[in-house]
């Protein structure tokens, strides 16, 4: 058996399974503690990934549901930053898959029925692949936030889901992004179900005045970190380089 | 220093379809490639199916989660292969709850039983959760990770069915599946 290359989870960094102003998570959340065990090549590996898995729209979700010549409703964002590990080295060529509301906060899903309109546009699913210095970058339009059934008057702040694969599926992270400025972070049982305020400002997507276009298209900056190696690991690997 | 600390999770919500099998949310006319994880093996001759339903503490099926699964081959390798994925996953079915793979049994990795990875995601669960399946037809008590199981190492243990075998996860109860922290 393999030791543990990936660094311990903080599982007090990571919203605990049963936040109770979040509903949903009173009959899902494990009432039992998580069993810790030791890293194996089960969870040391994952699945790889390469440009041929992904198509030249992938990224674009202006214009990856777009009839010809027409584009999605709503403000244009870039939203982009570098995929990074805990020992603050780039993760290239990993899958980053996003999905998120329309501008007008309703999902092109069958179960969606927010009054809010569909955008016929607007399909709301992209992704993209880390490049190798861990960057990675998509071209979208802003969500709109939503009302959703947990106290009598919540709303999501406007948010993108991110599912990210790292170099084994013990690094596997899915997460939400939001944006600088938005009153409804705080008000937010989701959001609010992480403990400490850093790790939510971490999910935090900052306004980025110098990857905006001028006259096209603003950019927010958000930065991905996955768990890092044991720092044994790292050299041994610097050493066989 | 909390900067290069991992990024907490949050749920995938309702709607992670959309990001990570699209065409079960409904999106057709996306001018997008493949799907990803669908399939994972090319060739049926060996395959098993694998059924995985996932109960809330009402004992009530998730329908609106995502399972991923990852494995290794059956000769026990995690190595790249034409042939087969080691990767897949697939959403619990709106209507059944049911998530139905179609996979190769894997074998035995070193000093371990044969044995799958599930990885779950679904509104309400916070941090993805991590289990493995194990096999009613394998010798699970040499496995270290089975017997740090203890007594609730059954709630590893699929079922045999006639096309292959089938799994339930309990997230609550007194049946509450073993979850990992790896
Ligand atoms: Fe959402």
């Amino acid at each position: 058996m393999t030791d543990t290359p990936f660094l311990p989870r903080d599982l007090d960094w990571h919203p605990p399974a049963l936040h109770h102003d979040y509903r949903s998570s009173r009959l899902r959340a494990p009432q039992q503690k998580l069993l810790h065990i030791p890293q194996t090549e089960t969870e040391l590996t994952g699945p790889t990934f390469g440009q041929g898995d992904l198509g030249p729209l992938d990224d674009d979700l202006i214009l990856n549901y777009a009839a010809n010549g027409q584009s999605a409703q709503g403000p244009r964002i870039i939203v982009h930053g570098k995929l990074l590990d805990e020992n603050g080295r780039a993760v290239p060529n990993k899958l980053i898959e996003v999905w998120q509301a329309n501008a007008g906060g309703r999902y092109r899903h069958v179960n969606d029925g927010y009054l809010a309109p569909l955008d016929d546009n607007f399909g709301g699913c992209g992704r993209c692949l880390s490049g190798a210095d861990g960057r990675y970058s998509f071209r979208t339009i802003l969500p709109g936030p939503y009302p959703w059934p947990n106290g009598a008057n919540d709303w999501r702040p406007a948010h993108i889901h991110f599912s990210v694969f790292g170099d084994g599926f013990a690094q596997r992270l899915i997460t939400q992004m939001y944006f600088e400025g938005d009153p409804h972070i705080k008000l937010c049982p989701i959001v609010q179900s992480i403990p400490d305020d850093t790790a939510i400002n971490r999910l935090v997507a900052r306004l980025d005045m110098d990857a905006t276009v001028p006259m096209d298209i603003r950019a927010y900056r958000f930065d991905i970190v996955l768990r890092g190696r044991q720092a044994t690991v790292f050299e041994n690997q610097m050493e066989g380089t | 220093m909390a900067d290069l600390k991992e990024n907490a999770s949050q749920t995938a919500g309702p709607y992670v379809h959309i990001g990570c099998m699209p065409q079960t949310a409904g999106l057709k006319r996306r001018n997008m490639s493949a799907l990803l994880g669908e399939v994972m093996v090319s060739d049926d001759t060996d395959a098993i199916t694998l059924d995985i339903a996932v109960l809330d503490g009402d004992g009530v099926p998730i329908k609106d989660g995502l399972i991923e699964i990852w494995q290794a081959a059956p000769d026990g390798s995690y190595a790249p292969s034409k042939d087969f994925a080691h990767w897949g996953r697939q959403v619990t079915d709106m209507e059944t709850g049911q998530a139905r793979f179609t996979t190769v049994k894997p074998g035995a990795a070193k000093g371990q039983a044969p044995h799958i990875l599930i990885w779950i995601a679904a509104r309400g669960i916070n941090l993805a959760l991590t289990s493995r399946i194990y096999f009613p037809d394998e010798d699970n008590k040499l496995d270290p990770i089975f017997r740090a199981a203890e007594a609730r190492a059954a709630t590893l243990i699929a079922a045999q069915t006639k096309t292959g075998y089938a799994h339930t996860i309990h997230l609550q109860g007194p049946k509450e599946t073993v979850f990992f922290d790896v």
